[in-house]
């Protein structure tokens, strides 16, 4: 995730704008939208024959349930849909085209054969309701991948159905609070670190509970004093991330589980940085009673331009019967089977059984390494992330300056003094081919820079990248205006946010 | 050590990589892990396959299942087997596409900018509503949202729902509903739709939202602007969650009186995929712009005055606002947006109509022909899109008789009887533009047969 709260000011000269048109050498014209195609009487479908006898619609159907007038979709026609698309395709960055050290957002190789797999017709071609003997194959997976990732977090259950990060965590609370509701308990506060999350908070608030929020010590990590002042006969819950989102792991994490255990209150595990763990430590051993994973980070399934992901959440067994459902179970003549009806669950989170096309990408990624290799994803992931850092030292300010795990974070404010700012050095970067890092996140670090390289990324690759960040920092030394003003090459310049919320423009009021 | 294809570390750049860290191997660097809470050993998890042997696998896995392409389908209740284009797959396959995250950076994301730009277009001109974001994880989850929105848009607790309403979704919306403290109340059916005067009955001045489903579960066209007026007379708001491909036909929600229109866009080229990944839609009248959920894509010019595209009206979101953000999403699915986007583009403005029509004939040719076997009968009377309930013999399983029916090839309709109890025997079918009138006749044919 990135956080951009910084708004883009228009105050460059007309002549840095022409400057920079002549940079490219060409002046590119604007993409059309698909309605501006449009051509009256061209289509680009192809629809069956109606091979029923005809009934006249208003006769079966009420004309004022009829519409009234056509929705003004664009005529056009297959090749104008396929250039359309493709023409789009090439104006966006994604992992396929080079590295994107996005931080917090595990931005791995996305593999093909999981692209692949997810399109065979038994997987893609189903229905949720057939009857069960027909998806047998379906099922098996759904149960094998529940265990796989159950071992991986070291928890006793997992549910595959929330669909994405947040989705999951509201899940997870929503099995917390039936916990506590159920042994009587009136709980309503979340506790989360500074450096949380957004989604840690809003997902509380959807849940119903009441956030406080605990600064972070010198070092970056929970205050455990800061805690224990915290906690008390109304906390819920402690939310944390670990790794958290600076790359650091809670060494006192026995700790902090013991404060929140003996206030009464849970711990829940937020995934998203699950990169830097597997098979080295879990969430389960290490006291967490809920996690959950993001399926769209450490299992390589692809982030899609926003989504689908996929959130299946893991807990210990005294939450067991909160567990969302249907729950997929394994019976005793070997079947498999959806079962519903626990008295105590905190009922359906989505329609169906989750996001099942990614569910199957992220089985196939697990068996494409199996334990011993999504281990040394990790170590690879951390080895990578620690290098950048060491290498970047001296050129940018590192807040924590202690060994990291799969991401770091470092500060530009050295930059401000000439007239830089981290959102700049950003832009820079686009100019160079990258994607840049996550910027202004966690928002304890003053204009942050979190760098996640993680494990499908070679030296060759990392090494360029660090060159090119050490040539942006002595440009904004050098020739500050430069960074200031990039992006050059892009197909557009900084865009104008602040009129775009101002005076929003969303749809293309076509009829 | 075991090569990952993966992963391009070598011994050699292990080493070189270590040695500018200072540490004298990657053991080091997991130092700060405390002892008591290493794992050791080995995870019992799945084994490692290669490329080939896990191909073969996942095809077996996959082969335990019937599939569309070997199944003729009348199974619908939420989840629909249309006919989906071949531009849309390639579309989506494209990496620049599905490999990228959130357009954050919008001046390398202009692509999907763009294309969520058009999906948001292309949602209002369907829902005859203002303003559309860029997608909810499914139906189930968008209304959910939708009543979170009425209840802190109107300050009220209540909601009335429609029990024709997706059974899912009304259960995905009593979870929401928990989670903020909110109470749902449901409407009783009649013939298939929903009795005005019942709405009347539950409706009062606590009333955040009704909720309407149309068409309906049951197939059945609900009286929106009926229910919209008696919604406003309360001071409540209406939401609607529609099937999209109804719309090519069917009079735009929003031009009958919705505040909110939601709905599942699978219809719209999403493979069903056991029900998921799919993609909800979000669409809200001009009032409500500023409590919307999720993402939305503003037009807006570059610093040359070229048009440009940006995530917009981000002071909503949890990343900027946390506890008191309009909704927690983050991740929505916006790969399924494009899909949707792509559909519409290739169906265009006729082809949304034509295959709205060939649904309804199809479907209406089915219930005749299905009505017309000896011992089962169309159970409501009330007009319906592409779906319609019949109902079977006293004593007849639909459990049962779909184990017959799929021993001959066809997946059939979905048994009613496990979501409205009152409704034991009855089952509801769905019948799509794929659907030919010799299938048709057949399932008839085995009906008869197996009854």
């Amino acid at each position: 995730m990135t956080n951009e709260t910084v708004t883009t000011t228009n105050t460059d000269t007309p002549s840095t704008a022409t400057a920079s048109n002549e940079l490219i050498g060409a002046v590119i014209k604007e993409k059309a939208l698909i309605f501006e195609l449009s051509q009256p009487g061209r289509v680009g479908y192809s629809l069956p024959e109606c091979d029923v006898p005809r009934v006249e619609t208003s006769s079966v159907i009420p004309q004022e349930m009829l519409r009234s007038e056509a929705a003004a979709l664009p005529e056009v026609y297959e090749v104008d849909v396929i250039r359309h698309y493709t023409e789009l395709s090439r104006l966006n960055f994604g992992v396929d085209n080079g590295f994107y050290p996005l931080g917090s957002c595990t931005m791995k190789y996305n593999p093909k054969i999981n692209e692949d797999v997810a399109r065979y017709a038994g997987f893609a071609k189903i229905h949720p309701y057939q009857p069960e003997t027909s998806i047998q194959g379906a099922l098996e997976m759904l149960h094998t991948l529940q265990n796989d990732l159950a071992a991986l977090t070291g928890m006793d259950a997992v549910t595959l159905q929330p669909a994405a990060g947040a989705h999951g965590e509201w899940t997870g609370l929503m099995m917390i609070r039936a916990y506590h509701e159920k042994r009587g308990e009136h709980r309503t506060k979340v506790i989360v670190p500074d450096s949380s999350h957004g989604t840690n908070p809003a997902s509380a608030t959807v849940a119903g509970f009441q956030t406080i929020t605990i600064p972070s010590n010198e070092k970056g990590l929970v205050d455990l004093e800061a805690l224990r002042a915290a906690v008390g006969p109304d906390t819920a819950a402690l939310m944390l991330t670990n790794p958290n989102t600076l790359g650091l792991f809670e060494e006192q994490i026995t700790e902090i589980a013991q404060v929140v255990h003996e206030a009464g209150g849970l711990l829940y595990y937020d995934g998203a940085n699950s990169n830097a763990i597997m098979g080295i430590t879990r969430p389960g051993d290490m006291g967490f009673d809920v996690v959950h994973l993001n399926l769209h980070k450490t299992m390589s399934t692809p982030h899609g331009g926003g989504g689908p992901g996929a959130g299946p959440v893991g807990v210990k067994n005294k939450l067991l019967p909160f567990l969302p459902e249907p729950v997929v179970e394994k019976k005793e003549d070997g079947s498999y089977t959806l079962r519903s009806g626990s008295p105590d669950s905190i009922g359906r989170v989505k329609a169906y059984y989750g996001n099942f096309g990614i569910l199957v990408r992220a089985y196939t990624y697990i068996r494409t390494y199996g334990p011993e290799g999504l281990r040394r994803v990790s170590e690879c992931a951390v080895l990578n992330a620690n290098y950048m850092m060491h290498r970047l030292k001296d050129h940018y300010i590192m807040p924590y300056d202690n060994v990291c795990k799969h991401e770091f974070v470092m500060s530009g404010k050295g930059l401000k003094q000439y007239g830089v700012r981290t959102l700049d050095v950003a832009k820079r970067l686009l100019d160079f081919g990258y994607h840049p890092p996550t910027v202004y996140f966690p928002l304890n670090v003053e204009e942050c820079i979190m760098i996640e390289p993680t494990e499908t990324e070679s030296k060759e690759t990392l090494d360029a990248f660090i060159d090119t960040m050490i040539q942006i920092a002595n440009e904004a030394k050098e020739t500050p205006e430069l960074v200031i003003n990039a992006p050059y090459t892009t197909v557009v310049k900084r865009l104008d946010e602040a009129t775009a919320a101002r005076k929003p423009v969303l749809n293309c009021a076509c009829s | 050590m075991k090569l990952h294809r993966y992963i391009p570390m070598t011994p050699q750049n292990e080493a070189d990589m270590l040695a500018v860290v200072g540490a004298s191997s990657i053991e080091d660097l997991f130092k700060d892990i405390p002892a008591a809470v290493r794992y050791q050993g080995t995870l019992p998890m799945s084994e490692m396959l290669d490329e080939y042997a896990l191909t073969r696998h996942m095809g077996q896995l996959a082969g335990r299942n019937a599939d569309t392409d070997r199944y003729t389908s009348f199974l619908g209740a939420g989840i629909y087997d249309h006919h989906v284009p071949s531009v849309i797959n390639h579309v989506i396959s494209r990496s620049e596409f599905y490999t990228a995250y959130t357009p954050y950076q919008p001046e390398i994301s202009q692509g999907e900018l763009q294309a969520i730009f058009e999906f948001q277009s292309y949602i209002c001109e369907l829902t005859g509503m203002a303003v559309a974001n860029a997608s909810m994880y499914d139906g189930a989850t968008a209304l959910a949202e939708a009543a979170s929105l009425a209840a802190s848009a109107t300050g009220r607790t209540k909601i009335v729902a429609f029990s024709t309403i997706h059974p899912e979704a009304r259960a995905v919306v009593r979870s929401y509903a928990r989670g903020l403290n909110l109470e749902v109340v449901e409407v009783a059916y009649g013939d298939g739709v929903t009795d005005i005067s019942a709405l009347a009955e539950v409706l009062d001045d606590q009333t955040a939202a009704v909720l309407v489903q149309s068409p309906n579960f049951f197939g059945g066209i609900e009286g929106i602007r009926a229910a919209a007026d008696l919604a406003h007379e309360n001071g409540a708001l209406l939401v609607v969650s529609t099937n999209p491909i109804s719309l090519g036909l069917l009079e735009a929600p929003g031009k009958l009186g919705a505040d909110i229109v939601v709905g599942d866009a699978q219809p719209l080229g999403i493979s069903m995929s056991l029900g998921g990944p799919t993609c909800g839609f979000f669409a809200v009248s001009q009032a409500q712009m500023r409590r919307m959920p999720g993402r939305i894509v503003g037009q807006t010019k570059d610093r040359d005055g070229k048009r440009g595209f940006v995530l917009t009206l981000q002071t909503r979101e949890q990343h900027i606002r946390r506890d008191k953000a309009t909704s927690n999403i983050c991740s929505n699915q916006a790969l399924l947006a494009l899909s949707a986007s792509v559909y519409m583009s290739i169906m265009g403005k006729q082809g949304m109509i034509d295959v709205a029509d060939l649904n309804i004939q199809k479907a209406h040719y089915a219930a005749q022909k299905l009505s017309s076997v000896a011992g089962l009968k169309l159970t409501f009377q009330s007009p319906f899109f592409n779906e319609f309930v019949i109902t079977l013999p006293e004593g007849t399983s639909a459990a049962e008789l779909n184990l017959k029916l799929l021993e001959q090839g066809v997946i059939g309709g979905y048994d009613l009887g496990l979501s409205y109890p009152e409704l034991s025997g009855h089952m509801l079918f769905a019948v799509t533009e794929k659907r030919t009138k010799s299938e048709i006749d057949q399932l008839a044919t085995q009906l008869e047969a197996s009854l």
